[in-house]
């Protein structure tokens, strides 16, 4: 079908090129510099989808991203849902439907990149309408860092949708000329399809700029399609423009009824013609001009009607010279039709001569007046004033650092907004520290300014029928008419912000770009109050929506979350192991031999190193360095126990507390010097230790001389356990003597491997499985060299390495409990069983003074104990309740605690758990149960430590 | 004693040639093994000391770092905080116990710590025409010439990384990424990608 209402010159647009585009089944063509809207009004399509909540048609409002109703979802070339047809730019091949108000997300993998980058400027100018241009050029003279970003896929603003002279030349030319100075200019940034939706703190805005949608299957996959910039500018110019405002009247939903300066658009940006013969309803001048444009195209303008006393009487002598007839003092009280306007019914208001008729027509042009785009500007915090001549709120205030020019201000005419443009570049460019050049003159514009002002009017007087539904709507997308803003004042409601959320007005994907100074409006009128005492609703990010695609980035995939490996990385993967993650790290879980579960692989693991030897890589544990006069204090006041008394050479094992007395982490601590420990934490608290000590150092203890350094990376850490490590350590520390007598449990040696020409190492034994056993710390750099070595000296005592799973199960098997699997925040150092790790002793350190509480004393706090399942087959679930009777009661069922940790042990040749219980202590040989499914599972209560209990195998 | 330096093995060993497929959209090498050293001291005159020990006067302004020659070749020294900087010798030899006994005797009895962390991170250069667009991607930190000249010295996240950015030469487009160790492969990962359009550009 061809284009009907297509012009046959004008527009934006490359007629030479078509375009094939598919909408609700339906070819048509269109061309590039095409919306998605203004080729399906070229086609005479005007329908567009279905209102969400009560099924009417609904078509095209506007021209730009506040439009409310022309929603639509993308299929090709990839599914996306709830775009408006305004803000698609046509391309070859895509395919849409309207939507009943809602989408479907794509059920496959987005192909497409999306990323983020990072700018900084001294003066950022949203909007390259004609303020934002003059406002960029001016700073941009001035020799600072400028970024210019505009929604549209070209500059202008405003000006692409009128045919206006600029002095002597046509707008655009005055256009075009700016925008090449600004490219050429270096240090400037003009980011075009970028929409600025967040202003925050400290100049940061952010903006997303649509990069390849326009290209659509020609998209390249290796260019980013949508890119969230992160803008930090040292002064801000909002030249953001106005959007217009509808007027509320019964049936003004139906396709065809248009905002009147968005027809204009279509027509001289698109060369589109919205109908064939149209009735401009208006309360100010503008809307005279679009129908004067409009006419001179061919549009046949019945009348306008315009709601002031009296017309303006030289665009009314314009209008009549084209056969328009002009109504003063008249409404249009409804309309008819169904899928498309059909008909306009139009009436004087009271006091006005006429009669009430109504005119055919196919299209209902709209204009109640202009809301200036104060959206970013209400973000940054700059408070708003009601501006009753125009019946919307202006910025109220200055800002120090954002500044706002052109018709967001309320500025009407084009000269007045060149000029702010100009003033606002200049004060941003001088604030930021540069000083402008003089400045060529501005030009003068060839359009004459409003004869008279517009009238504000809300919504045309009169009710719907007893009965009726009422059709007058105020939010097109959320089907919310003026009925249901009369229901929430009627409810009470006085505020904005509550009508809002009971209306849900606002709220659509076009946060009432168009309906939500009308509902001001409404409700200050239904409360008889002045509208500049209301306080509008906050406008909030986004300005328009954005795709969490969008948000996301390049984050997504291996990128989401960073990976962090050990050096020995690489010999595990080759060895085939299964990883755990540890906060951020990558852990051996289990090294499977081919053909072996976990079960499996794990009992052989065990059993390795209680009968033989096996090697760990531990080098995740967190390492802090602490050099100083004062560190052997500082540990003594951030463990439980007492560090200072620890000699050079030593270790000692220690538990930290929170100020609440709950166990936070533990680990070790080697004494290397009388000045000089270094600590181990855990895994996942390597970070948290250490702000901790930065904490107490920085804000409390500032008079200690301690300082803290990370470690953790520097070293890689194997643990060597089992009855034969000593074998293995003496093959491979030929200077070290490892004798019980001359290197004991708890003492470390410095000492240099047998591994190339000679690796330092530091050798510690201790051991987290109860077995003879020796942490072998050399740097990373030779961490995977001395891991082969140590391998290799292992392989005549058959060396396994082992994962973490191992660790736990040997651990447990000794009642060792773990820090956040045996802890959760609420257990003390005493319910574990570790009352000789809290120093009775010393004067204070973090926690004791909680150890008093009453709530800590209570005999039934939940303790560490271990549980043996009656059946030795029988694995507990981690995590299961524990409570005492063989059948549950009705609930509230008295729960005495929960399994923490559950394995099948090698050693034991059974199953076993751990388990926090009330009273647990008192309880051993106790019988209680575990619900599995619809089981109860009976099991004993024993001590915590199940395997050697006398340690005897901790000296090989 | 000095190290063996056969049996060592650093971060970015297994992505070099990857690294090095990034140019001329980027160009990324690792230099590995260099000897660094984290020092904590506020005393004047032990930071002189230091200094003079090294052949370089430790940075008085923050967010930058000085570079200079000594016993110990080149050596730079980056301002991490008010009283913490990191000591590097760029010379291939180890030299983690000469410059730490040398450090050490600067610092004397004044309040302070020396602390070898040669290993906790490695170091990537970074160059090229586009490696201001690429740090971009995942920098806050403004790196345009005249906010971050020659011879500053930021710690930041870069992506998600923590990392610490050298401005090596400003004018040249030279940059240098301290990373921790365990955080190389994924930087690299996220370097490789950040140059996807940039290569296709330039392809």
């Amino acid at each position: 079908m061809s284009a009907t209402f297509r012009l046959p010159t004008g527009g934006l647009i490359d007629r030479d090129t078509a375009l094939r585009f598919t909408f609700n089944g339906r070819s048509m063509t269109g061309h590039p510099g095409d919306t998605l809207a203004s080729a399906l009004l070229a086609n005479g399509v005007h329908a567009i989808g279905t209102s969400v909540r009560y099924g009417r048609p609904r078509g095209i409002v506007a021209a730009g991203s506040e439009d409310p109703t022309s929603l639509v979802q993308i299929e090709r070339p990839f599914p996306e849902p709830m775009l408006t047809a305004t803000t698609v730019e046509l391309h070859d091949g895509l395919v849409a439907y309207g939507l009943p108000g809602q989408g479907r997300l794509a059920d496959e993998p987005d192909p497409a990149r999306y990323d983020a980058k990072h700018v900084h400027c001294d003066v950022l100018v949203v909007g390259a309408g004609p303020a934002g241009l003059v406002a960029a050029l001016t700073a941009a003279r001035g020799g600072g860092r400028v970024v210019v970003v505009d929604e549209q896929d070209r500059a202008g603003g405003a000006l692409l949708g009128t045919r206006e002279y600029l002095g002597e030349r046509l707008s655009q030319e005055w256009v075009a000329d700016i925008v090449a100075e600004l490219r050429g200019t270096p240090g400037v940034l003009v980011l075009d399809r970028t929409t600025a939706f967040g202003v925050y703190q400290d100049g940061f805005v952010l903006a997303l700029q649509r990069r390849t949608d326009h290209l659509g299957f020609d998209a390249p996959a290796d260019a980013a399609r949508q890119r969230v910039w992160r803008i930090r500018a040292r002064q801000t110019v909002l030249a953001t423009g106005a959007h217009e405002r509808p007027v509320v009247f019964a049936d003004n939903d139906r396709p065809g009824i248009m905002l009147a300066g968005s027809a204009r658009t279509f027509l001289h940006r698109y060369g589109v013609l919205p109908g064939t013969r149209a009735v401009v309803f208006t309360t100010n001048d503008s809307a005279y001009r679009a129908a004067i444009d409009l006419a001179r195209a061919g549009l046949d303008v019945a009348t306008v009607v315009d709601a002031r006393p009296a017309a303006p009487s030289v665009l009314a002598a314009r209008c009549s010279a084209r056969g328009i007839e002009v109504r003063a003092g008249h409404v249009v009280t409804g309309t008819e039709g169904d899928a498309r306007v059909t008909g306009v019914r139009i009436a004087p208001l009271p006091g006005a001569d006429g009669t009430p008729e109504t005119v055919d027509c196919d299209t209902l042009l709209v204009s109640g007046g202009w809301n200036p785009v104060v959206h970013l500007f209400s973000q940054a915090r700059g408070m708003l004033r009601y501006d009753s001549g125009l019946g919307a709120f202006v910025p109220g205030e200055e800002l120090p650092t954002v500044r706002v020019a052109g018709s967001a201000t309320g500025a009407l005419d084009l000269t007045s907004c060149l000029r702010q443009g100009r003033a606002a570049g200049l004060a941003a460019a001088l604030a930021a520290g540069f000083a402008p050049v003089d400045e060529d003159e501005l030009p003068v514009s060839g359009e004459r300014t409003d004869e008279q002002p517009g009238t504000v009017m809300w919504r045309v007087p009169g009710e719907p029928r007893k009965g009726a539904p009422d059709t007058r709507f105020v939010d097109f997308q959320r089907d919310a008419t003026v009925s249901d803003v009369l229901r929430a004042t009627d409810a009470g409601l006085r505020s904005l912000e509550h009508v809002k959320r009971y209306t849900t007005i606002g709220t659509a994907h076009d946060q009432g770009k168009t309906s939500g100074m009308i509902t001001a409006g409404l409700v200050a009128e239904e409360l008889g109050v002045e509208l500049s005492e209301q306080r509008p609703t906050t406008f909030r990010p986004p300005y328009t929506p954005v795709s969490f695609a969008a948000l996301a980035g390049r984050d997504r995939g291996e990128l989401h979350d960073p990976v962090r490996v050990t050096a020995q990385h690489p010999w595990h993967v080759a060895r085939g192991a299964l990883f755990e993650d540890v906060g951020q790290w990558k852990r051996p879980w289990y090294f499977p031999l081919p053909g072996e579960d976990m079960d499996t692989a794990v009992l052989r693991e065990c059993r390795a190193a209680r009968e033989g030897v096996a090697l760990m890589d531990a080098s995740t544990l967190g390492k802090i360095d602490l050099q100083g006069r004062d560190v052997g204090s500082f540990l003594d006041m951030l463990y439980t126990n007492k560090m200072s008394s620890l000699k050079v050479g030593r270790i000692r094992y220690g538990v930290m507390c929170g100020v609440d007395g709950m166990v936070i982490d533990d680990g070790t601590v080697i004494r290397l010097a009388e000045d000089r420990f270094l600590v181990t934490t855990t895994t996942g608290n390597a970070a948290t230790v250490l702000d901790w000590m930065e904490e107490w150092l920085q804000t409390e203890w500032p008079h200690l001389d301690v300082y803290a350094t990370s470690v953790t990376e520097h070293w890689a850490t194997f643990p060597l356990v089992g009855p034969r490590a000593r074998d293995v350590l003496a093959g491979i520390a030929p200077d070290l003597d490892v004798s019980n007598g001359a290197f004991g449990f708890m003492e470390w040696r410095d000492t240099v491997l047998d591994v190339g020409a000679g690796v330092p190492a530091r050798v510690c034994r201790i051991s987290f499985s109860g077995e003879l056993a020796y942490e072998i710390n050399v740097t990373a750099w030779h961490g995977l060299a001395v891991w082969e070595a140590l391998m290799a000296a292992g392989e005549r005592y058959g060396i396994t390495p082992y994962g973490t799973e191992t660790m736990h199960v040997l651990r447990a098997e000794k009642g060792y409990p773990i820090v956040g699997q045996e802890t959760d925040a609420t257990v003390t150092p005493q319910d574990l069983g570790m009352s000789w790790a809290v120093s009775k002793k010393k004067a204070d350190f973090i926690g004791k003074r909680s150890f008093a509480r009453a709530e800590n004393t209570r005999p039934d706090r939940k303790q560490l104990v271990g549980l043996l399942p009656v059946d030795p087959q029988v694995r507990l679930p981690e995590g299961a309740q524990v409570v005492g009777t063989d059948r549950l009661p009705d609930p509230p069922v008295p729960m005495l605690g929960h399994v923490t940790s559950s394995y099948r042990s090698a050693a034991l040749e059974r199953t076993f758990a751990l388990a926090v219980v009330r009273s647990g202590r008192e309880r051993l040989g106790e019988t209680l149960y575990v619900p599995v499914g619809d089981d109860l599972v009976p099991v004993t209560v024993t001590e915590s430590v199940l395997y050697d209990k006398e340690g005897a195998r901790r000296d090989g | 004693m000095t190290a063996d330096t056969s049996s060592r093995t650093s971060p970015l060993t297994a992505w070099a040639d990857r690294l090095a497929d990034l140019a001329p959209a980027l160009t990324a090498v690792e230099r590995p093994f260099l000897t660094q050293l984290t020092v904590r001291v506020s005393d004047p005159e032990a930071v002189v000391a230091m200094g003079e020990a090294l052949g370089v006067a430790f940075p008085a302004a923050p967010c930058t770092f000085t570079r200079g020659g000594g016993p110990f070749g080149d050596v730079e020294v980056l301002w991490l905080g008010p009283d913490e900087f990191l000591v590097v010798a760029r010379s291939e030899l180890d030299l983690r116990v000469p410059v730490e006994d040398a450090l050490r005797a600067a610092l004397g009895p004044a309040r302070g710590a020396v602390v070898d962390t040669s290993a906790q991170r490695t170091t990537v250069a970074l160059s090229g025409p586009h490696v201001r667009d690429v740090l971009a991607h995942g920098c806050a930190v403004d790196l345009h010439p005249s906010a971050a000249p020659t011879g500053t010295c930021v710690q930041t996240l870069l992506a998600r990384a923590g990392v610490i950015i050298q401005v090596v030469d400003a004018e040249a487009d030279m940059f240098t990424v301290l990373v921790r160790s365990s955080f190389a492969e994924y930087l690299a990962a996220w370097l490789s990608d950040a140059c996807v359009e940039y290569r296709a550009a330039l392809s």
